[in-house]
């Protein structure tokens, strides 16, 4: 691809810029990058990634012979399993292993949020043999909302049962527990 | 099971039982996407670590069974003519990008041809699932015992807050799409079905006209599935489709009677039409075919045809495939020669009706 500005160099930096909603995609080379100021363009994690980029293990590598060049370092993150980069994600769409979201994990908010209707955090069915004490967990914390909502609506007999619940479901915990030991 | 099977049959056995609403929704279907935890995503990952998992589930699952669906068919996509792989796209028991660009691919199906497994399509795997009529719930519930059927041997790509780890970022999540297939006649006739499609796409919610290209639903017949996977449970996101689909079935049957009402012998001229082209027609394209059988299907639902079986939409929707056509002759046919077979299967089959 080359670059939309010069029209000569190979495009090396792509952003997706949205404004009001509108989604429009830059393809630029770095000359014409720093010219046309994208690279001063302000986007969300860009500092803190900068910030954090050097203690990452696989990141220090490249940070000595890329100082200068603040940009390449974030389109170099990249999935330590399968190699995919960040860019390359975005570009196609699409994640090459379950560890890349491991990898990506800084900046995957804002990209679930536009396809999911804002939302970030899964809700939904848990494995059963893999899930274990996941399933507890979720017990615990739907009890205890409902705990607090009983509360509010001064149903104080049913928030003594359901307090009674997760008693009995924090005793179970630490009995398992114990007897895995 | 063996292949054939699958191929000599239109209609999958589970569509011959009557479903609720089945006036209406033809089909209710749970799709699941899960990924084995170590392995990378079939874009990526090595062809031998892709025919490893292939391997393992013609190992662990060929000729099994789990509760209602027995006898599993491992089938290979490589084992396939291209013919074969139509069919199977045509009967949705696999996805046209399994069969087409899918690397070390295969497919598991029930006799029932209920459930199918695809095996390293975008995901390593897509558990599909179907029941006859609107049974989402019944789908659900059937869907995830299998899941944890499976999951007895397999170690999901699953994480706390993101939950299972899908391959493309709109699957993550549940990885579940759920999905009706609808037969909405009088909508479209009235043209009030391309006034609603925007307001549930608002919900998030996606309408898509199966066969044929594009936004144009051949046949009358649309799919309604959910779009959002992730921030919401299996459950809840099936009611707001449950939600919208009884709103749609509401309308329709309105619609319908509205029709009768205020057109009734335009409409049963329409339909009888259509019925009279189905049974005296030499040669039929693909679009007609599935306008006549869309409006055969209303004039039974609406009780004008009699003696015809309500299957006859979804039975021959299919059989006039290209695909289905060219397995039945036995070769590659011409367009043309896809229009000459194409109505005399359809002629052959109101005559089994009588």
């Amino acid at each position: 691809m080359k670059c939309q500005e010069c029209q000569q160099r190979p495009a090396t930096l792509h952003f997706t810029r949205v404004i009001n909603g509108n989604k429009t995609e830059v393809h630029v080379c770095e000359v014409c990058a720093k010219e046309k100021g994208y690279m001063t363009y302000p986007e969300d994690g860009y500092s803190l990634h900068n910030l954090l980029s050097g203690l990452f293990s696989f990141d220090s590598t490249k940070v000595g012979s890329h100082q200068d060049h603040t940009f390449q370092q974030v389109h170099e993150l990249q999935c330590p399993k399968c190699e995919m980069t960040f860019s390359e994600f975005k570009r196609i769409g699409k994640f090459g292993c379950a560890a890349c979201y491991e990898t990506f994990a800084q900046r995957l908010d804002p990209i679930f949020r536009r396809v999911h209707s804002g939302n970030t955090k899964h809700f939904g069915k848990i494995p059963k043999r893999k899930g274990g004490d996941l399933h507890k967990k979720k017990q615990l914390e739907d009890y205890k909302t409902e705990l607090q909502d009983l509360i509010e609506s001064e149903a104080f007999e049913e928030a003594a049962q359901v307090r009674d619940k997760i008693r009995a479901l924090e005793n179970h915990q630490g009995d398992s527990e114990a007897g895995d030991n | 099971m063996t292949l054939q099977h699958f191929m000599n049959e239109a209609i999958s056995p589970w569509m011959r039982e009557e479903g609720p609403d089945g006036d209406i929704v033809l089909s209710s279907r749970i799709r699941l996407a899960r990924n084995f935890s170590e392995v990378s995503y079939p874009i990526l990952a090595d062809l031998d670590k892709l025919e490893g998992i292939r391997d393992f589930f013609k190992e662990q699952y060929d000729h099994q069974s789990f509760e209602d669906y027995e006898d599993f068919a491992f089938i290979p996509i490589s084992d396939l003519t291209a013919v074969e792989k139509r069919v199977l796209v045509e009967k949705h028991l696999i996805s046209p990008h399994l069969a087409k660009h899918a690397q070390a691919a295969a497919t598991l199906i029930s006799k029932n041809e209920q459930v199918s497994v695809m095996i390293n399509e975008e995901d390593h795997i897509r558990i599909q699932l179907y029941f006859p009529g609107f049974q989402l719930n019944k789908a659900l519930k059937k869907a995830f015992e299998f899941d944890d059927w499976l999951e007895e041997k397999i170690n999901y790509a699953f994480d706390g807050t993101r939950g299972y780890l899908t391959s493309c970022p709109t699957n993550v999540g549940t990885g579940m799409r759920a999905s009706v297939m609808m037969h909405l006649p009088a909508l479209s006739m009235t043209k009030q079905i391309n006034r609603m499609i925007p307001a549930i796409n608002q919900l998030g919610l996606v309408v898509r006209g199966i066969y044929g290209e594009g936004s144009e639903a051949m046949g009358s017949i649309f799919q309604i599935s959910n779009q959002i996977t992730l921030g919401k449970s299996e459950e809840d996101i099936i009611d707001d489709l449950e939600s919208v689909v009884r709103q749609l079935i509401g309308h329709e049957r309105k619609a319908r009677n509205h029709l009768m009402e205020q057109s009734g012998t335009k409409l049963e001229d329409r339909i009888y039409r259509s019925y009279g082209v189905l049974e005296y027609s030499r040669i039929i394209e693909s679009k007609e075919a599935a306008s006549c059988l869309s409006n055969v299907r209303l004039g039974i639902d609406l009780g004008l045809i009699k003696n015809v079986s309500r299957n006859i939409l979804n039975e021959l929707m299919v059989l006039t495939q290209p695909g289905f056509l060219q397995q039945y002759a036995k070769k590659t046919l011409t367009a043309n020669e896809r229009d000459v077979l194409r109505a005399s299967l359809i002629r052959e089959r109101l005559q089994l009706e009588k």
